[in-house]
């Protein structure tokens, strides 16, 4: 028996020694910030390094929801899968995005790429991926991410009739059960900002969340404030946009690419000048513009 | 080898047992080729796995030390979660699940309908997939605002487990007592007991002690899929390292969630190897 368990001993020792070696002989090289120190190569459209040669390929989760995409009709969710519509306010960005980069509006393809494998270790299998990812440093290290194309604020969404429809400041929702998406700066600000005394729900979609709020197992959900409007305005029967959560430390919505690409300095010079030609102002105001008051 | 012929199975002394394992008799011989076979196996599956061009990557996003710790801490408190699901669950499923085999197992005809409803609960239960029955019954059960109706998501997650999982039970339940042999019955009956009677002192104490090894299989299984009761909203161990997953993009998090379940997982499937070691003691 005690040979048995030495070897067992032994064993789980490689195994670990393989597995969680120390970290120190890696050399992280202490880039610790979002945008890599790479040679700001040329941007020339040829020398670009892509995932398929003279194509940009452009990830985002399915269904692509408004008012980020938006299907043929109106207030409808886009599949990436299908031609693309070139409407709503991610969809538009990515194009200009595109555009500065010298690809014609033929030369973008769509890709499927779902929130959780944005990240995956390994090859990517789209160039940038636009899918209403937070910058935070953390997730910095595993992959680059642009500068802001959206300064996020969250909100909440509720129904008429819920106990904190009426609510005009945070402390109206110490008592309420709220919920977010996985992954979400969402559902950090409840623990963070609102810390009510029922811990959050936690859902794989917003669709989960609406059909939670639908079955009154929470009071609210808490998104950002984009699709706080449209989950108010389309998806709820009496939706109601509770308010706006006091602003987080600055945070925004970047694309997403692999680790150290070469093409992350490119969109960041892209992106600037979008918002330097004021396309940026614009977009917002066609897809995102909308009011609700600030909560205390 | 040889010594192995002569200690059949079941009547092995105790300090004896990891020769099985070990595939020898014990010795010191072959325990020592035993143990650099394993070292030399491993080992070259260690360098293969360390020297692949992705490991660095993989390393860094699985097994990060740091992160790892972080996550432990995290999570094994969500882990109660699941240990108070399936605990729970698990006494309503042999409660359950002997009902339905009872129910399918009723002779007579007029008793039909009551099998035929069986036989369809079994069917469908054993069909849908899990996750399925959850979200139906997570979020469309509580979303017809029938009073009295719990709307909570932990007592719908539990219900769905209980459901599916007893059509599972109810099937081993249902082998237990076939495998009876109607002459035990047929010795029952003929000592006086009714029906009931005989199901009740003579067949199914039987059937219950054959089954309690593929009954424990089954809690294992579910064990494992109390985490899908996250998907209606209670955070649970999985769901936590989900979202640490998601926060940081690092997986090493749901590398720590395997292990946990894992560790809770083993001293199941030791008692149930004990068990069914103890019952064929018992049968010689």
């Amino acid at each position: 028996m005690r040979k048995l368990l030495t070897l067992l001993v032994l064993c789980c020792g490689l195994l670990l020694a393989a597995g969680c070696g120390s970290d120190d002989d890696e050399g992280d090289g202490g880039s610790a910030g979002g945008t890599t120190t790479q040679q700001a190569a040329s941007c020339d459209k040829d020398s670009l390094e892509l995932v398929n040669p003279g194509q940009l390929t452009i990830g985002t989760d399915n269904p692509a929801f408004p008012p980020w995409f938006e299907g043929t009709a109106e207030f409808e969710p886009w599949d990436p899968t299908t031609a693309p519509t070139k409407k709503g306010y991610e969809q538009e960005v990515a194009y200009g995005i595109a555009k500065q980069l010298g690809f014609t509006d033929d030369e973008v393809k769509w890709t499927v790429v779902p929130f959780n494998q944005s990240f995956k270790p390994g090859p990517k299998s789209f160039d940038f991926d636009i899918n209403q990812i937070s910058y935070k440093t953390e997730r910095a290290e595993a992959v680059d991410l642009s500068e802001s194309y959206y300064d996020v604020e969250q909100a909440i969404v509720t129904v008429e009739g819920s106990r904190i429809a009426d609510a005009k400041s945070v402390a109206d929702l110490k008592d309420a059960k709220l919920g977010a998406q996985i992954g979400t700066t969402s559902l950090e600000m409840i623990s963070s900002t609102i810390e009510p005394s029922s811990e959050a729900s936690v859902y794989d979609t917003n669709n989960d969340a609406i059909s939670a709020l639908k079955a009154k197992q929470i009071d609210g959900i808490v998104v950002d404030f984009p699709t706080a409007l449209y989950m108010a305005n389309v998806q709820l029967d009496n939706g109601k946009v509770v308010g706006r959560l006091p602003a987080g430390e600055g945070e925004y919505f970047g694309v997403v690419l692999e680790k150290d690409s070469g093409l992350t300095d490119c969109v960041n010079e892209a992106i600037a000048t979008l918002r330097d030609d004021g396309t940026i102002d614009q977009l917002e105001q066609k897809w995102l513009a909308g009011g609700a008051p600030v909560l205390e | 080898m040889a010594r192995r012929r002569r200690a059949g199975p079941g009547v092995r002394a105790p300090g004896n047992r990891s020769s099985r394992i070990l595939g020898g008799g014990g010795a010191g011989r072959s325990t020592l080729i035993a143990a650099v076979s394993t070292l030399v196996f491993f080992g070259i599956l260690a360098y293969l796995v360390t020297s692949s061009p992705g490991w660095p990557e993989v390393r860094r996003s699985f097994f990060d030390g740091e992160v790892f710790g972080e996550a432990l801490r995290d999570i094994a408190p969500r882990l109660l979660l699941n240990i108070k699901i399936f605990l729970i669950a698990e006494v309503f499923i042999l409660v359950f699940g002997l009902g339905i085999a009872l129910l399918r197992s009723l002779p007579g005809s007029v008793l039909f309908p009551f099998r035929l409803l069986a036989i369809a609960y079994t069917d469908f239960f054993r069909g849908v997939p899990t996750i399925l029955v959850i979200y139906l019954f997570g979020f469309g059960v509580p979303a017809l605002g029938l009073s009295g109706v719990p709307s909570s998501p932990f007592f719908w997650g539990v219900a769905s487990l209980v459901l599916v999982y007893s059509a599972y039970v109810s099937e081993v339940y249902r082998a237990g007592i076939e495998s009876v042999h109607p002459s035990q019955e047929a010795a029952a009956r003929s000592l006086g007991l009714s029906r009931v009677k005989s199901l009740r002192f003579v067949v199914v104490p039987q059937a219950v002690r054959r089954v309690i090894p593929p009954l424990l299989n089954d809690f294992i299984g579910l064990q494992k899929d109390t985490a899908l009761v996250a998907l209606i909203g209670p955070v649970e161990a999985f769901r936590q390292s989900q979202i640490e997953v998601a926060s940081k993009f690092d997986y090493t998090p749901y590398f720590a969630t395997a292990l946990m379940f894992v560790a809770l997982t083993i001293p199941m499937a030791r008692f149930t190897d004990w068990l069914a070691a103890r019952q064929r003691r018992r049968m010689r």
